[in-house]
């Protein structure tokens, strides 16, 4: 694995996969939020952790993870040259990535174990 | 080698063309939406958690300083997503002429404007 963690076709296509999931399920929570008007906690929490729904937006947070991740790699790959910094950027990024996708883990599976 | 060829970096004297505005675009509203993920995850856990800990979350993006940054992330993903359609469409060779590619890359930034222009409005009101 080189240090640019995925390379050659693969981010180009994962980057647009992502992005189409991501287009739909903007589309889906948009008409969601307008169908229910009002929002109270109990409206969200119904909304949330109804298993589909919950499912749909666990996809996102991936979706989003790996879109963030290609696009941000992208963007230290064109204006970081210095291998060392390069490789530290690329840790941060990804750290903190990871822990907002187990922060948003923890919150989507909270209706599993409970 | 002809060591006189124009070198023209001065970024100030460069006319960007308006293809080249939304792509810059691009790059700067995806690096502000992947600054806002943590801060997006914080006000899921706060509105999923508890009734008070979701009023907590409401209080917190009434709060006037994270109304301007909404409308900044407002202008962050409508553009993104806009400018992100119009490159799905450019890669199934849809609007890849010059008068294409111009017309579209007007549409985007038009519309997301009118997007973040009526956002404001609602907020600021």
């Amino acid at each position: 694995m080189s240090v640019y963690l995925l390379h050659g076709l693969r981010p180009w296509l994962f980057q647009r996969l992502s992005a189409i999931y991501i287009l739909l399920f903007s589309v889906y929570i948009g008409y969601s939020f307008a169908a229910a008007g009002a929002i109270n906690y109990g409206l969200w929490r119904e909304w949330l952790f109804d298993p589909p729904n919950t499912i749909a937006v666990g996809l996102f947070v991936i979706a989003l993870l790996i879109h963030a991740w290609v696009g941000i790699r992208d963007v230290i790959l064109d204006y970081v040259h210095n291998t060392l910094i390069r490789v530290v950027a690329f840790t941060v990024v990804m750290l903190m990535l990871i822990a907002s996708g187990l922060w948003s883990a923890k919150i989507l599976l909270i209706s599993v174990v409970i | 080698m002809i060591e006189t060829r124009p070198v023209f970096l001065n970024l100030l004297k460069i006319r960007l063309p308006i293809t080249g505005v939304v792509s810059i675009a691009h790059r700067i509203s995806g690096v502000l939406l992947f600054l806002a993920i943590p801060f997006a995850v914080y006000l899921l856990d706060l509105s999923a958690s508890s009734a008070g800990s979701f009023e907590q979350s409401l209080r917190l993006l009434q709060h006037p300083l994270s109304q301007l940054l909404l409308i900044l992330i407002v202008w962050a993903f409508s553009h993104h997503l806009l400018a992100g359609i119009r490159y799905l469409l450019l890669d199934l060779d849809i609007g890849v002429d010059k008068a294409g590619s111009r017309l579209s890359s007007w549409a985007v930034l038009v519309a997301e404007l009118g997007i973040v222009a009526v956002f404001a409005w609602s907020v600021l009101l």
